[in-house]
């Protein structure tokens, strides 16, 4: 991979080149929030919060969108194809490495023997720029094998002190860096060795472990655990932990008419297997009646199901959902205790 | 900045939409039973209608526009092109909306989805298709396609029982077959009770299990089962596959479940290790004994 170096001093100039690219989408903190952040459009390369650590949506939304229109229909004419943001092209900038995995997983599950064009129309027209990052109590992304990434990226920052080691992924990242190649400096020898330092301070940062070896097969053991019957008891079935998942792409399709009643939009719009009615059929019968299943569905979803179809599981260890649950219910947590076999004794002492 | 307008990043390959609809006309409605109706579609672009193929047991995604859209088995054989036949029953939204729309009313399909049955890989073996209910759907189209190419495949055996002989999906087509020698074709009804327009019943009573005791001299090494019907009807009639000998491997199903994309994408139809919209909705037994949500 050919690597360069982008001093902290041209940083700035560098994302404003980026804008003729397309729209550039940052971290930022909230104003109204301090500590929390979120993906916005850029206005000024000052509002980047270069020490951010998760923001609550991750950069899905720009790629599966929360709520989209797909077709124009119309009884006569039957169904135009609608892509939203089609030609908008967007540079999402300092995404982790969690995100960039996050992004690789949903690139498999919409091309995977059908192509789903809306998510790779945007795709395409999406450039991904990542950032390193020092790791909190709860990403886990080591645990996931997700800490680090070759590809999935056009450009990957890694934060040096002094400037960054640009890593280009592709031949269009390697045009957005010779766009301004006055912005960016030789990699010297001292940069590579403050990057092996950089790498082995991180490394040492992770706080929490999770033990995946062999975890499919031992979640199929684990059908009947007590646990899942616990977690339903306590899960308040939010949802919020699928939507703020990288990795969560469930959607619901449904249409609506116009006054006319003869033409409208057919609308596509994220859902979550945690809601009541996410596997009831017609005649009022519920496959996953039960909260507990429903819980459960999630975990097999992303560490057995995953595995068995695409080769990973679809956690990325970014520790969203531990911060986002009401409940308080910890996805380490669970999967450790249930490898242990330990839940019920734990919760009923 | 022109060099970077022009580039093609991922170069996936942009394909037709596969959650596209095409339009196509309802050419005939049929009651069957009640809340059952027979469709005839026909796809308004003749081209497409002309080279549309699919397999037994698959299913397609039908829209009634402006309502939304439903998985619904193909019930017609691909060795007779040119139409698509569906039996759908009332059951919800998109259904009563369809049971409103006329002969020449325009709908949407998408499709075909779904595995279906292995009908090149049943070549040479017998078929036992044992069907409860509203399970003669998807099985009308194999046990059509069979009789076309009848050929390709041993001994044909249709077992199909329902409560009440006026719940006989296709009953006259499969009175018919009864007079053919090259298909044993076998009706079972549990009450022999009618109601006053339908033909008095004449056939054997009970349940469809009843019918495997006819059934000993079945090569079961040489053939397939293909077994579809409601919860309860797997219970028994699995057992009795598996005491004629069938291995598990042999015995063949299709399953439903809550559908929003047909193409392995929504996450709704996700069970076990399985997607039931593009590993199924045909799976073996052994598949699904091993899934503990399967039935
Ligand atoms: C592979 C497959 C094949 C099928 N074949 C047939 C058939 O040949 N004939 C027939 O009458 N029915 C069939 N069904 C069942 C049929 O899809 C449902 O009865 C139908 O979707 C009900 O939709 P509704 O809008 O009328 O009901 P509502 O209860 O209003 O349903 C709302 C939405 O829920 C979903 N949904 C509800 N029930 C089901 C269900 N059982 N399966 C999947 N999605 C559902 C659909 O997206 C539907 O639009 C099949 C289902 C599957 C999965
Ligand atoms: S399951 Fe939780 S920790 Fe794993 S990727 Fe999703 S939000 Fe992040
Ligand atoms: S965030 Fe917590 S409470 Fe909400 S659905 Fe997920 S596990 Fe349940
Ligand atoms: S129906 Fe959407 S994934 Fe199967």
């Amino acid at each position: 991979m050919k690597v360069s170096k982008l001093p902290k001093a041209n940083v700035n100039k560098f994302l404003e080149s980026l804008q003729d690219f397309g729209e550039v989408i940052i971290p930022k903190e909230k104003q109204e929030q301090p500590g929390v952040y979120m993906f916005d459009t850029m206005t000024d390369p000052s509002e980047v919060a270069w020490e951010y650590l998760r923001t609550i949506i991750p950069p899905k939304k720009y790629l599966t969108k929360p709520k989209e229109v797909i077709f124009k229909f119309d009884s006569q004419r039957g169904f135009e194809e609608v892509i939203e943001d089609a030609e908008q092209k967007r540079v999402l900038f300092g995404l982790h490495p969690c995100d960039i995995h996050g992004i690789k997983i949903l690139d498999v599950v919409f091309t995977h023997q059908y192509t789903d064009p809306y998510y790779t129309r945007r795709r395409n027209n999406t450039v991904i720029i990542g950032l390193s990052c020092i790791p909190d109590e709860k990403c886990f992304c080591k645990s996931m094998h997700t800490d680090y990434t070759e590809d999935g990226f056009d450009l990957a920052l890694s934060d040096i002190g002094d400037g960054y080691l640009v890593a280009i992924g592709t031949s269009l990242g390697d045009d957005l860096v010779a766009e301004r190649a006055d912005l960016f400096t030789e990699v010297e020898e001292t940069d590579r060795r403050k990057y092996l330092d950089f790498r082995k301070k991180r490394n040492q940062s992770f706080k929490l472990d999770l033990d995946i070896d062999d975890l499919p097969y031992i979640l199929d053991l684990e059908q009947h655990s007590p646990i899942w019957d616990e977690l339903g008891k306590r899960c308040l079935t939010c949802g919020s932990c699928s939507m703020v998942c990288p990795t969560c792409y469930c959607f619901n399709v449904y249409d609506e008419l116009n006054l006319d009643a003869r033409s409208g939009r057919r609308i596509k719009q994220w859902d979550a297997c945690l809601f009541k009615d996410y596997a009831l059929v017609a005649g009022g019968h519920n496959f996953r009646e039960d909260r507990a299943e429903r819980v459960k569905n999630r975990y097999y979803h992303k560490q057995f199901r995953m595995v068995e179809q695409y080769g990973k599981p679809s956690c990325v260890g970014c520790g969203r959902c531990i911060n986002a649950c009401p409940a308080g219910i910890d996805v380490v947590e669970v999967l450790t205790k249930v490898r242990e076999g330990s839940y019920a004794e734990t919760e009923s002492s | 900045m022109l060099r970077l307008n022009h580039h093609e990043h991922k170069s996936y390959t942009l394909s037709e939409n596969p959650y596209k609809p095409e339009l196509a006309r309802i050419i005939s409605v049929d009651p069957m039973v009640e809340d059952n109706y027979l469709f005839r579609f026909r796809f308004e672009d003749a081209q497409l209608n002309q080279r549309f193929q699919y397999r037994p047991g698959q299913f397609m995604e039908l829209s009634v526009i402006g309502v939304g859209e439903s998985p619904i088995s193909i019930s017609s054989t691909p060795s007779r092109p040119g139409v698509i036949e569906m039996c759908i029953r009332r059951a919800g939204r998109v259904t009563n909306a369809l049971y409103r729309l006329k002969p020449n009313d325009l709908i949407g399909l998408r499709g075909p989805f779904g595995n279906g049955f292995p009908m090149k890989k049943m070549n040479g073996n017998s078929l036992l298709i044992v069907a409860g209910g509203l399970g003669m759907v998807p099985l009308r189209s194999a046990l059509l396609y069979a009789l076309d190419n009848r050929q390709d495949y041993q001994r044909i055996i249709l077992m199909y029982g329902t409560r009440y002989p006026d719940y006989l999906l296709f009953r006259s087509e499969l009175e018919a077959l009864a007079l053919r020698s090259d298909v044993e074709c076998r009706l079972i009804v549990e009450k022999s009770a009618l109601s006053k327009d339908t033909p008095e019943w004449h056939g054997r009573t009970g349940l469809v299990t009843d019918l495997f005791d006819d059934l000993q001299d079945l090569d079961v090494q040489k053939s397939y089962a293909l077994v579809v019907g409601p919860p309860i009807f797997y219970r028994f009639v699995l057992s009795k596959c598996l005491d004629l000998g069938f291995s598990k491997d042999r015995i063949l199903m299709s399953l439903e479940r809550r559908m929003e994309c047909g193409i392995g994408k929504c996450g709704h139809c996700e069970i076990g290790n399985k997607k039931v919209c593009t590993d199924g909705p045909v799976f073996t037994y052994w598949d699904v004994m091993n899934l503990p949500e399967m039935i």
